[in-house]
C-alpha cells in the first residue's frame, strides 16, 4: 500500500452507511400507510409497487420462504442504498431509507448468498441523481460485482493462510501467504477508498504514523510476512494477529458493496494499480521479506486489466487510438510478466531478489508504457 | 542551400517573435535572473534576429528558431544549462517510430518557442494535463532540442535501415582507462536539451520521455551546467571542473567556413541523408576532484599547457595567443589535443560539468559531460582520444564512464518537416 488516503469517496460511502443503520427499525411495522410491501421467498422476491415518491421509503419485509434472506436496495449501478441482512424464515423487518428520484433495484437473497432476486422500481418526484448512460451504470456494476467477488474469495485464502500461522506452520504459511492477497491487490485502490482498513491489513514497517509502535500498532499482512521470512518463527503475537487480519478482511468485504464507484474512479482505479506497481513493486519494497513482489506485479496488472475491459466499450467509441495502445501494451506487459513464471495457470513468480536490475529495468519500462496511456482512460470515458 | 539567417527569415509564426517570445505569462523570476547571471558573467551575447533594441538573447529571454537547414544545438551560441537524454527504442514497428519523431518535433518546436505542449490546467479534471506545466510563466530561455540517431537504430531487421548507417557511424573502441558503465552508455535515439534555465531544459525532456513512454524508454540521461566551451568568440571562455579555461580554440558558431569543414556532413560524404547533420560523441568524464585539488598549481598548469589565471599557452601571456606546441610538456593536455598534433583533427565541443552530488565514498561525484561534434568520427574524436588516452597527463585525474555516438541529421525545414525525415524517406 501506498500512505492511506482517505478519499470524499470514504466519507460518501461512511455517509450512506450511517443512512441504513438509523433507517433500520428494529420493530416490525408491516402496516404502515405508504409502506411498499416485499414478500421474498425461496424463488421469488414481490414487490407491492414499483412506483413510489422519492423521499423517505420504508419496506416492510416478509420472509415466507425457509432460507435467511437478506434485502437489498441497490442504485443502478449496483451500490448499496440500504440493506437488512438475517431475515429469518416466517420473520418480518422493516427498512426506511432516504431515496432520491430515479432507478433502482430491490434484491431478496435467499440464503443471503449469489446474485438473489431482483425487481426494477422507480422513485418519482424531483432531485433526481445525477443521469449516466445505461452503458457508463452497466460498467459500473459489472466493475462493483468484481470487487465484491475478489473480496468474497479472499477471505477463505486468508483463512487459510492465518490458520497455518496458527498452528505455528512456518512453512505453510509462507506458501498460503501471496495468493492469499491476490483478491485484495487486485482491488486496491476500491480497498484504500476506506481509509481506516489498508493501514491495518497491509501497511509496511515504514509506513506506520509518527508515534506509533511498530511492536504494538504494526498489523497485518507485512507484520507476518516479516515474521514468517526475516525472523522465520511464530510467536503468541503473530497467531493474535493472524485473527485481527481475518477481523480486518472480513470488515473490508462488508464494505466494499457500498463503494462510491464511477466510471472516472474505475479508469483512475486502473491507472492508480499501476501507479503501486511502479512505486512499491518495481522497486521490491512491497514484499521485502517474503519476495513475492511478482505476485502482486501480476495481480496490481489483472485488476487494472479488468476494469479496462470493462471501460473499453465506452472508451473504442471515444478514443479507439487509445484503446489499441493500451491493448498493444497489456498485452505486452503480461507477456513480459509470463517470462518470470513457468507456468501460466499459477502464480508462483520467480522471487524478485533473484531479478536483476537490467530486468527491473525492463519491467519499470513496461510498467511506464502502459500507465501513461492508462492515465488518459479516464477522460477517454467522460468525453 | 540555405543559411541561418535565410532560415530565419522564413520560420513559421509560432517561432517568430526572437525579439521576446514568452510561456503565456508575464515576465518571471526565471527570466530577471538569468539577465543578472550573463550579466554577470560578461556575456552579452550576440542576439537572434535582432529586434531595433538589439538587446542580448540571453537577456531577453529569446527563442532560437527551431526551422533551418542544421539543427539547432549545435552551432547556436552555447547556453547555459544542459539536460542530455538517451532513450531506447521499445515499439518494433518503423510506422510508430516515425509517428513518435512527428510527435516530438511538433512538441519541440512548441517548447523552442517557449509554449507548453498542450493544456496545462484547463483540460478535462478527469485527465492529467498534457504538459506537465514546470515551464509555464517562464521564458524560451534559448531552447534548443537537437535530436540524433544511435547505431542500433540501423541495425538489421529492425526498422529496414541497416543499409542507411552512415560509414562515419563507428563504435568506438575501448579506450585506455575507459571505465564505462552499460547503464550510462548508448542509446537508439538521444537528445540535447539546452537553455538558460534548468528548469526549462528539464521540461522539455520530460515531456519527450512522456510522449515517448511505450515506444520509447529513459536509457540515461546528465544534467549539465557551466558550460565548457563557448561557440561565440567575443565571449569570456568558461572554467571546467579544474578551474581551467576550457574551449579557447573551439570552432565558432559563427566561422562558416570551419564548421562546414570540420561539423557539417557535406553533400559527398556518403549519407546522402545526413547532408548538413553532423556526428555527436557523448563521454560522461569523472574528474577525481579530490586529487585535482591537492595537486599543485605549477603541475596543474603543466598538465593542461596553459596557466590557471589568464588561459595563456605555455611560454605566452594571452588568452587567444597562438600555443607553441614544442615548449609544452609532451603529456600536456593542450598539446596531445591540439589539430597539429592530430593531423588537422577538429572537434565542435559543446560540453557542461555535471555534479551528481557525492558517491558512496564522501567523493564528489562530479567531472565534464564532454559533447564533441565532427564532420567524420573517424577523422574527429577518435585520432584525437587515442592520442590523449595514450599519454595524455589529465588521464591520472580522469576517467571515462559513459559513452555514445550518434548520427545527428540536418535541421527541420518547416512547420511540415520533421526530425529524421530524410532518414525515413
Amino acid at each position: 500500500m501506498r500512505p492511506a488516503r482517505l478519499t470524499v469517496i470514504a466519507a460518501a460511502s461512511v455517509a450512506a452507511a450511517l443512512t441504513a443503520v438509523t433507517g433500520c427499525s428494529q420493530k416490525s411495522d408491516a402496516g404502515s400507510e405508504g409502506a411498499i410491501k416485499v414478500t421474498a421467498s425461496d424463488s421469488a422476491c414481490e414487490v407491492s409497487k414499483t412506483e413510489f415518491p422519492s423521499g423517505k421509503v420504508q419496506l416492510d419485509v416478509e420472509n415466507k420462504g425457509s432460507k435467511v434472506t437478506e434485502v437489498y436496495v441497490l442504485f443502478p449501478d449496483a451500490r448499496i442504498v440500504t440493506e437488512r441482512e438475517n431475515i429469518g424464515p416466517g420473520t418480518k423487518a422493516s427498512i426506511t431509507a432516504e431515496i432520491k428520484a430515479g432507478d433502482y433495484e430491490i434484491v431478496c437473497k435467499p440464503g443471503m448468498k449469489g446474485d438473489g432476486i431482483s425487481q426494477k422500481v422507480k422513485a418519482t418526484g424531483q432531485g433526481g441523481g445525477e443521469k449516466r448512460s445505461p452503458e457508463m451504470d452497466a460498467a459500473v456494476a459489472a466493475y462493483r460485482a468484481y470487487v465484491v467477488q475478489q473480496a468474497e474469495e479472499t477471505l477463505p485464502k486468508a483463512q487459510a493462510f492465518a490458520d497455518a500461522v496458527k498452528a505455528g506452520d512456518v512453512e505453510g504459511a509462507k506458501k498460503l501467504y501471496a495468493g492469499s492477497r491476490i483478491g485484495w491487490e487486485r482491488t486496491e485502490p476500491v480497498a484504500e477508498s476506506f481509509g481506516d482498513i489498508d493501514p491495518k491489513v497491509d501497511v509496511r514497517e515504514d509506513g506506520l504514523e509518527a508515534g506509533q509502535d511498530p511492536a504494538k500498532d504494526w498489523t497485518g499482512w507485512h507484520r507476518l510476512e516479516k515474521s514468517l521470512w526475516a525472523d522465520n518463527k511464530i510467536d503468541d503475537n503473530d497467531k493474535k494477529l493472524a485473527d485481527t487480519l481475518i477481523t480486518d478482511l472480513t470488515d473490508w468485504q462488508k464494505k466494499v458493496g457500498q463503494a462510491e464507484i464511477t466510471p472516472t474512479s474505475i479508469a483512475n482505479g486502473a491507472k492508480e494499480l499501476l501507479d503501486e506497481v511502479a512505486t512499491g513493486k518495481v522497486t521490491g519494497e512491497e514484499e521485502r521479506y517474503s519476495r513475492t513482489d511478482l505476485v502482486d506485479f501480476k495481480a496490481n496488472v489483472e485488476g487494472a486489466q479488468k476494469a479496462y475491459e470493462l471501460l473499453k466499450p465506452i472508451a473504442s467509441k471515444n478514443d479507439p487510438e487509445l484503446v489499441k495502445q493500451l491493448d498493444t501494451q497489456f498485452t505486452a506487459l503480461n507477456t513480459l510478466l509470463d517470462k518470470y513464471r513457468a507456468d501460466q495457470t499459477t502464480y508462483e513468480f520467480t522471487s524478485y531478489d533473484k531479478v536483476g536490475e537490467p530486468e527491473r529495468k525492463e519491467l519499470s519500462d513496461g510498467v511506464n508504457a502502459l500507465a501513461e496511456p492508462l492515465s488518459k482512460l479516464a477522460a477517454a470515458v467522460t468525453k | 542551400m540555405m543559411t541561418e539567417s535565410d532560415s530565419a527569415a522564413q520560420q513559421s509564426p509560432e517561432d517568430s517573435g526572437a525579439s521576446a517570445p514568452s510561456r503565456r505569462a508575464v515576465l518571471g523570476w526565471g527570466g530577471a535572473g538569468f539577465a543578472l547571471g550573463a550579466a554577470a558573467a560578461g556575456g552579452a551575447v550576440a542576439a537572434f534576429g535582432g529586434g531595433p533594441d538589439m538587446v542580448s538573447a540571453a537577456s531577453a529571454g529569446a527563442a532560437v528558431p527551431f526551422h533551418g537547414e542544421h539543427q539547432a544545438g549545435i552551432a547556436s551560441a552555447v547556453q547555459d544549462r544542459l539536460h542530455f537524454a538517451a532513450f531506447d527504442v521499445k515499439t518494433k514497428d518503423r510506422e510508430e517510430l516515425v509517428k513518435l519523431l512527428k510527435e516530438w518535433t511538433a512538441a519541440a518546436r512548441l517548447m523552442t518557442a517557449g509554449l507548453p505542449v498542450g493544456d496545462v490546467h484547463e483540460g478535462l479534471p478527469e485527465a492529467p494535463p498534457t504538459d506537465t506545466g514546470e515551464a509555464l510563466g517562464l521564458k524560451a530561455s534559448r531552447l534548443t532540442l537537437t535530436i540524433g540517431f544511435g547505431p542500433g537504430l540501423f541495425a538489421k531487421g529492425r526498422f529496414g535501415l541497416e543499409g542507411k548507417r552512415p560509414e562515419a557511424l563507428v563504435d568506438l573502441e575501448l579506450f585506455p582507462g575507459d571505465n564505462l558503465d552499460a547503464a550510462r552508455s548508448g542509446g537508439d535515439l538521444c537528445v540535447q536539451a539546452c537553455a538558460d534555465d534548468p528548469q526549462v531544459a528539464v521540461h522539455a525532456i520530460r515531456q519527450l520521455a512522456r510522449i515517448g513512454f511505450g515506444r520509447t524508454a529513459m536509457r540515461w540521461s546528465q544534467l549539465g551546467f557551466g558550460k565548457t566551451s563557448s561557440t561565440t568568440p567575443d565571449e569570456q571562455t568558461p572554467r571546467n571542473m579544474m578551474g581551467f579555461k576550457d574551449g579557447t580554440r573551439n570552432i565558432s558558431g559563427t566561422d562558416a567556413a570551419a564548421l562546414d569543414k570540420h561539423v557539417w556532413v557535406g553533400a559527398g560524404d556518403g549519407s546522402d541523408w545526413l547532408t548538413g547533420g553532423s556526428y555527436l560523441v557523448a563521454r560522461r568524464i569523472r574528474m577525481n576532484i579530490e586529487t585535482w585539488d591537492r595537486t599543485p598549481l605549477q603541475e596543474q598548469e603543466d598538465i593542461f599547457g596553459r596557466d590557471k589565471g589568464e588561459g595563456a599557452p605555455v611560454g605566452k601571456s594571452k588568452e587567444r595567443d597562438e600555443p607553441f606546441l614544442k615548449a609544452m610538456k609532451p603529456e600536456s593536455h593542450v598539446r596531445l589535443a591540439h589539430p597539429d598534433t592530430n593531423s588537422g583533427a577538429t572537434i565542435l565541443r559543446r560540453g557542461y560539468s555535471f555534479t551528481d552530488g557525492t558517491d558512496g565514498l564522501g567523493r564528489l561525484d562530479a567531472g565534464l559531460f564532454f559533447l564533441a561534434y565532427q564532420r567524420d568520427i573517424r577523422k574527429g574524436f577518435i585520432p584525437i582520444q587515442r592520442n590523449l588516452a595514450k599519454s595524455d597527463g589529465l588521464n591520472e585525474y580522469i576517467q571515462h564512464v559513459g559513452s555514445a555516438v550518434f548520427a545527428v541529421p540536418p535541421g527541420v525545414r518547416d512547420k511540415d518537416d520533421w526530425w529524421g525525415r530524410t532518414l525515413f524517406a
